[in-house]
């Protein structure tokens, strides 16, 4: 049976979403969602500058991928709700993921101004995917509000250090109907496949893939890892134990040789 | 000469721009890639044409960059 994530009115059957930032060209940004078979792409909206305009980063998103815009750089609720209407009012569809953040050294996300955005923007008809600091509580809130799904942070934006945050993710992974994408601070392929291990429904890797020394080969390893994790998954993990458990027969050994 | 404050910055507007629409397409911007406010309200782009630019109004102008 074919194993579809439908989510936001759409099927999705790539879980593993790709931010468009910090790539060294939209050519390798384009070659490197191809690489990874995206269907979910991640934008930011900035002013313009007028003196040094670069190219539309939409060009470079391959059809049939979605766009979904994130509210970076928005501090509190209400900006994150102009971010969304705005780029609404500019094509981009109904796709947001909140985030919110205040704190300038860590990115964290505020929580409360999350769950704020996500009740207003939800009622305006958008598809909200809120970014959050992993709590049960709040995943239910958002759900509630009406989320199409939550991400909570395996570690800070572009950190590359992992789910650090693991314990959480699995408790919301467990009790939460919604489906939970990990998003931000995964920066191996091996990050990204421990977290459709314990059911996570997709993650959204950008830094790890974008800085790499060859985006568009690392883009391809990020999609096998998060794959091989979901079909673990699917299949079922095995038990641990503390001792060995012999793969190989413990009968038939030749005699031991005469000194 | 009309001065207006686009993106934070006050600039005096060149004699021939009169409507947002005038603006846009002076600075050389490509109208499907940039997104308009216009003092504070989202301009959709049908209604580009007909908003005049007076002195100290205020525009932001947006478009899409890479983000994760």
């Amino acid at each position: 049976m074919e194993d579809i994530l439908t989510i936001g009115g759409e099927k999705i059957r790539n879980r593993l979403f790709v931010g468009t930032g910090k790539f060294p060209s939209i050519e390798i940004m384009r070659k490197a969602l191809l690489a990874a078979r995206a269907e979910v792409a991640t934008v930011a909206l900035r002013r313009v500058d007028l003196k040094n305009r670069g190219t539309n980063i939409l060009s470079g998103i391959p059809s049939g991928c979605r766009v979904m815009v994130n509210t970076s750089g928005a501090r509190n609720a209400e900006e994150a709700l102009r971010i969304a209407r705005l780029a609404r009012a500019g094509g981009l569809g109904n796709w947001v993921k909140i985030e919110i953040t205040a704190d300038p050294r860590y990115l964290l996300p505020d929580n409360y101004e999350t769950l704020k955005a996500t009740e207003l923007l939800t009622k305006e008809g958008f598809s909200c995917f809120p970014y959050i600091n992993p709590d049960l509580v709040l995943g239910r809130q958002l759900a509630e509000a009406g989320a199409e799904a939550v991400m909570p942070l395996g570690s800070p934006i572009g950190s590359n250090r992992g789910l650090k945050t693991e314990e959480m993710v699995k408790i919301m992974v467990e009790e939460l109907k919604v489906p939970i994408i990990v998003d931000a601070g995964l920066g191996k392929p091996s990050h990204a496949c421990k977290c459709m291990e314990i059911g996570c429904a997709a993650v959204l890797v950008n830094t790890a893939i974008a800085t790499a020394s060859d985006p568009i080969n690392m883009a391809k390893a990020f999609s096998l890892a998060v794959e091989s994790g979901r079909i673990a998954f699917l299949t079922g993990l095995p038990d641990t134990f503390h001792i060995a458990r012999a793969s190989s027969p413990l009968t038939g050994f030749l005699d031991t040789l005469e000194e | 000469m009309a001065k207006v404050r686009v993106n934070g910055r006050e600039i005096s507007l060149k004699a021939n721009v009169k409507t947002v629409l005038d603006f846009v397409l002076t600075e050389g911007l490509i109208p499907d890639d940039v997104v308009v406010e216009y003092n504070s309200a989202i301009l959709p782009r049908a209604y580009w044409g007909k908003t005049k630019i007076n002195e100290g109004d205020r525009l932001e102008i947006l478009s899409f960059v890479g983000g994760g």
